[in-house]
């Protein structure tokens, strides 16, 4: 059979590899025991799944963020004032805390929409100060929707409003909670926006003026 | 040219005197840091926080922010003043309402928004630290001053009468 395959086409010997790795793989083995093929499965799922997990967590950190300087000059110099970087504490937010969902599912949905940076990145979207500023209102939007949507789930994994002690609360802190949080009226980031970054031009934003 | 002589003389005084002057002004509130050198900053303190309105000691006197403005931010992109005290905003967060000067323009024409020159909240309105004060403050207000009794024995008011 393999003889007959011609050498001058690319196509056809590629065509007549697929076909013999094929009837290969369809074909019980005659070499390797059961044990030892569902051993070396179980082994080589655990390195690859392992590996794509740990790749996965590499992008989810935030010397991996601001390795791009469209981070690191804008959005992380901002957030470095924030409560959110600097308080009394020491406890800190990093980028991905607020920017990707935590439950798996999500966060791979989130990883795979995120393939659309790397196309901003590689034609330089937003590559300089000004470029950001005009981009800022869609990106804040975007982020504002994304929490909108899900119950300002980000910000909920820290701050829970059952844990909230509103009695160590500013008198307004308690009012607006006790108003607006608390009856479910209101998430989050309806009110709280510009908490970690500075604001895009808030005109056109509801509630703002 | 004596005469030249003898301003430069006086000026020389005058300049003089007054570094001694301000040079024990700034001694006062520097401590006993040398002029070439800079003191330590004063640890800051935190902002009141009681929401509770201050009273005004001038009926001209611009509100003071009774609460926290940490990170809030008043640029040309974003008033975050204005998400709770704008004429549209106040139903809901229940603050009081930018006054109605601030909505009119020069010409006292009244806008829909706040007018331009008083976008700029923290230029008059400014929150309130604890601190201690290096020098205190003897202002007196004018109900203070009108309860006071007259002075009997001023001879200016003689004088006219």
């Amino acid at each position: 059979m393999k003889t007959d395959v011609p050498h001058h086409s690319f196509w056809k010997r590629a065509r007549a590899f697929a076909v013999e790795l094929w009837d290969t793989l369809r074909r019980p083995s005659s070499v390797f025991s059961l044990g030892v093929l569902v051993l070396a499965g179980f082994v080589a799922g655990i390195i690859f799944w392992g590996g794509f997990n740990t790749a996965l967590e590499l992008t989810n950190t935030e010397p991996f963020c601001t390795t791009c300087h469209e981070m690191a000059d804008n959005v992380f110099e901002e957030l470095k004032v924030t409560v959110h970087y600097s308080n009394r504490s020491g406890v800190r937010a990093h980028c991905p805390d607020c920017h990707v969902p935590h439950e798996w599912t999500h966060k791979i949905v989130r990883k795979m929409q995120a393939s659309k940076e790397i196309w901003a990145k590689i034609f330089g979207t937003i590559d300089t100060r000004d470029k950001f500023l005009d981009h800022r209102l869609a990106l804040a939007i975007n982020e504002w929707s994304r929490m909108k949507a899900n119950d300002s789930l980000e910000c909920r994994n820290c701050h829970s409003a059952e844990s909230m002690d509103t009695t160590r609360q500013s008198p307004r802190a308690v009012d607006a909670h006790q108003r607006f949080l608390f009856t479910g009226m209101k998430t989050c980031i309806d009110c709280h926006k510009g908490i970690a970054h500075r604001l895009p031009d808030m005109r056109s934003v509801p509630e703002w003026q | 040219m004596p005469c030249d002589l003898r301003l430069i003389a006086a000026a020389l005084l005058v300049a003089l005197v007054s570094t001694i002057a301000m040079a024990q002004t700034f001694s006062v509130l520097r401590g006993s840091t040398p002029l070439d050198q800079v003191a330590p900053a004063a640890p800051m303190t935190p902002e009141q926080n009681t929401s509770v309105q201050e009273p005004r000691n001038y009926p001209e006197q611009p509100p003071l922010i009774p609460h926290s403005i940490e990170g809030y931010e008043v640029t040309i992109r974003a008033n975050k003043c204005l998400s709770c005290h704008a004429r549209t905003r106040v139903h809901e967060s229940q603050a009081p309402m930018v006054s109605v000067s601030h909505y009119a323009d020069r010409d006292g024409q009244i806008l829909a928004s706040v007018s331009p020159r008083r976008y700029f909240c923290t230029e008059c309105h400014v929150p309130q630290h604890n601190v201690r004060v290096p020098v205190e403050n003897d202002f007196v207000d004018v109900d203070t001053l009108l309860a006071r009794p007259a002075a009997p024995t001023r001879p200016a008011q003689g004088k006219r009468r």
